[in-house]
């Protein structure tokens, strides 16, 4: 059986098997495509917004709009995701992957789906954004292409799910599976849940788009529907905390400051995170406030938890593995002596420092069941997405692909210059997209809006203020230099796999995985390591600007209208 | 042993928790219940909390509802369209329809006094977008949503469609006057 051939990378060690391989580069080629068809599209839009620019004329602006939603928030990340888990389970467990056949139907399944959204979203008669909010309608095919994609996702979580299983009954590992596998996990159980939900509300909402269904219910539709929407998010923050922690162990030999607090805290996104999706309905009609204070309180604390706890332990990991290699001088000595040329460690600690402070904290604060009523739909909650599936996510996963490209492709990165700087211009251009989103959202732009002028309303205007221009032309700048970091990225890519110097079954110079942190080496010192004080400092300093920021919006709040 | 292999000792559920991470997610926990406590905590203080009554309707009952309410105080007309002004008593029932792409009619109402609105939408979901009030509220077709409002300030705010609606989106703007 082909399926039980293995090649070991003779940089790493690790146990590739050719069907795993041959999938994991499938998927992570169609995830670059539709990141570059996405990542467009979002420049038309940046430019469009941009006031003094325009671009687009309304009709253009609202179905790319639509198509650069759809393309870099499902398509690029849940390929990019499917090779995740094929790469935390097959790879890391050193096992055959189960039915790789099926797994080969969920790709083709995504691929015919992920395509046919975009020929029927350019046709412009789907103009219908991400949500695709019942009553307005789309064409019958833009949501049975968004079911067909989700059940070649599904497909791709089962296989996953199978080889666990291979590897339990072939004794591949021992003990529990690595911390990147668990944490694999807990996204393709959240997947599970999301898929169904989306599921639930988009097979009716097909049938309805052909008439086979009388109505949908407007309020269901968003209830069930955010169930999908916003669960597929949290797919991404499991999937790219995971990613973080495999990052800290390639670069530094890191493991988790302990297992059982990372390894709970990536169970709690399981049991709190759904339900959490509610957030998306405090501004609702038909939806009680007690409801909306559990499902924000209780549910959603508790994941941010979750959250706050990795985002301790992962740099905190990273401290602890420096310190025990010997930088153990000041608060900052291990993170000065961090790669900051490598865009491997560059573009997952930007990312972990943007999601952080840029996405989580604006979540947070806009997840309270009162201030909500100050950002609901403004151009605050792209803003904060940026920050989370741009930052976080996408900047993880950019981060990972340069070290999956010699070791899985084998192949030398070309223009290594450029791939110094790649994290940096698209980071710090998307941190400037949300800052300056979060600022026009504040002032309160509305999002999915074309001309806040108001040029053609026959004279019923609203001046916003000059500031709210700034922060859209400053936005569009920013989106230019995110644009050139993206592209960046790209030309990178598809470069090195084309024209990148093979390597072959040569080891090569460099050291692509680092020699795990020893019990020994963690002990020196009267294990010191694990004091980490310059992550301590780190995360006081987000606690504080967290509590700052959390009071302050409660103060805007206060001085609006009264409203009971 | 990194994050990339098993853990090392087997029995990692019983290794202890280091002080470094103890003392974060104490403080993290505690942060989580203050903010929990702000919640029900501005629904006894606080002066904006959104009232969640809401009626089951149809588009025919809500405009008709909200006719009867424009016959009844318009004022004036103005504007490009003639839309009616509609001035309702201070502390009366207030209808804003909101529909493919406008706001209707144009309230006019007074500062300081409390106004019961009833906003609904008569086709696709719509957002209520009071500028530079900043305040925004989901429009659900289907669903009455009534609660209170009271303005603070008096000058002209606009009503700004913040959830996409189709090609006109960007069109549907209104008015509220408040006035001494």
């Amino acid at each position: 059986m082909a399926n039980t051939t293995f090649r070991t990378c003779p940089d790493t060690g690790l146990k590739f098997n050719g069907a795993t391989e041959s999938l994991l580069k499938a998927n992570a080629v169609a995830a670059v495509v539709f990141l570059l068809i996405g990542g467009f599209y979002g420049l038309l839009v940046g430019l469009t917004r941009w006031q003094a620019v325009h671009l687009l004329g309304a009709q253009d602006f609202y179905m790319v709009l639509t198509a650069h939603g759809l393309n870099v928030l499902i398509f690029w990340i849940i390929f990019f995701e499917i090779a995740i888990l094929y790469f935390a389970s097959s790879v890391l467990l050193g096992c055959r992957l189960a039915t790789p056949k099926w797994a080969w139907a969920g790709f083709a399944l995504m691929v015919i789906g992920a395509v046919m959204n975009n020929v029927v979203v350019m046709q412009g008669q789907s103009s219908v954004m991400m949500t695709s909010y019942a009553p307005m309608e789309a064409h019958p095919l833009f949501y049975l292409s968004l079911i067909l994609f989700a059940v070649g996702a599904l497909i791709g979580c089962f296989v996953f799910f199978g080889t666990l299983v291979v590897a339990k009954s072939e004794k591949t590992y021992e003990g529990s599976v690595p911390l990147v596998t668990f944490g694999a996990i807990t996204a393709a159980i959240i997947a599970v849940f999301t898929i169904v939900s989306g599921a639930i509300i988009l097979l009716p909402t097909f049938l309805w788009s052909v008439g086979l269904v009388g109505e949908i219910d407007a309020l269901a539709y968003r209830l069930i529907w955010w169930a999908f929407g916003h669960s597929s998010q949290q797919i991404n923050v499991a999937a790219h905390v995971s990613v973080w922690y495999a990052i800290a162990a390639i670069l530094f030999g890191a493991r988790p400051l302990s297992e059982k607090v990372s390894r709970t805290a990536f169970f709690m996104y399981i049991l709190f995170l759904q339900i959490a999706s509610a957030h998306h309905l405090l501004v609702d009609p038909g939806v009680s406030s007690n409801f909306k204070m559990f499902n924000t309180s209780y549910a959603m604390y508790l994941a941010v938890m979750a959250s706050m706890v990795h985002g301790l332990t992962v740099p905190g990991s990273i401290e602890a593995a420096q310190r025990a290699r010997g930088h153990r001088a000041g608060l900052f000595t291990w993170l000065r002596k961090a790669p900051w040329g490598n865009p491997v460690f560059s573009g997952m600690f930007i990312s972990l420092v943007g999601f952080g402070f840029l996405g989580g904290i604006t979540g947070v604060v806009m997840g309270a069941e009162q201030i909500n009523l100050l950002v609901h739909n403004t151009l605050y909650v792209p803003g904060h997405f940026h920050a989370t599936v741009v930052v976080g996510t996408t900047l993880t996963f950019m981060a990972l692909t340069y070290w999956l490209v010699p070791v899985l492709f084998r192949r030398e990165i070309i223009l290594k210059g450029l791939a110094k700087w790649q994290p940096y211009l698209f980071g710090l251009g998307m941190s400037g997209v949300s800052l300056f989103l979060m600022g026009a959202g504040t002032l309160g732009v509305p999002r999915r809006h074309w001309d806040i002028g108001f040029a053609a309303t026959g004279g019923v205007t609203h001046e916003f203020p000059a500031a709210a221009y700034t922060m859209l032309a400053l936005n569009g700048m920013s989106v230019i230099v995110a644009v050139i970091g993206g592209a960046a990225f790209c030309v990178i890519i598809v470069g090195s796999l084309l024209f990148g110097k093979k390597l072959g079954d040569q080891k090569m110079d460099e050291q692509w995985i680092a020699t795990p942190v020893t019990d020994e080496e963690y002990a020196a010192d009267g294990g010191s390591a694990y004091a980490i004080p310059g992550t301590i400092v780190l995360a006081m300093i987000f606690f504080i600007s967290f509590a700052l920021y959390y009071f302050i919006n409660w103060k805007y709040l206060a001085e609006t209208w009264g409203i009971s | 042993m990194s994050s990339l292999s098993p853990p090392g000792k087997k029995l990692w559920w019983k290794e202890p928790i280091h002080r470094s991470e103890l003392i974060w997610i104490s403080l993290v926990f505690v942060w989580g219940l203050v903010m929990t406590f702000m919640m029900p905590y501005w629904h006894v203080v606080g002066k904006q909390n959104l009232g969640t009554e809401t009626y089951k309707s149809t588009a025919e009952q809500f405009q008709a509802s909200t006719e009867a309410f424009v016959e009844q105080y318009t004022v004036r007309t103005e504007g490009p369209r003639n839309f009616p002004v509609v001035a309702p008593p201070a502390g009366g029932d207030v209808y804003l329809i909101s529909r493919l792409w406008d706001w209707w009619p144009i309230l006019q109402l007074k500062k300081g006094e409390t106004y019961r609105f009833h906003l609904s939408s008569l086709d696709w979901q719509h957002g209520f977008s009071l500028q530079p009030a900043n305040i925004n509220i989901q429009v659900v077709p289907g669903y009455e949503h009534v609660f209170n409002l009271t303005p603070t300030e008096t000058g002209e705010y606009s009503v700004i469609c913040n959830e996409y609606c189709g090609i006109g989106h960007h069109l549907m703007i209104g008015k509220i006057y408040v006035v001494d």
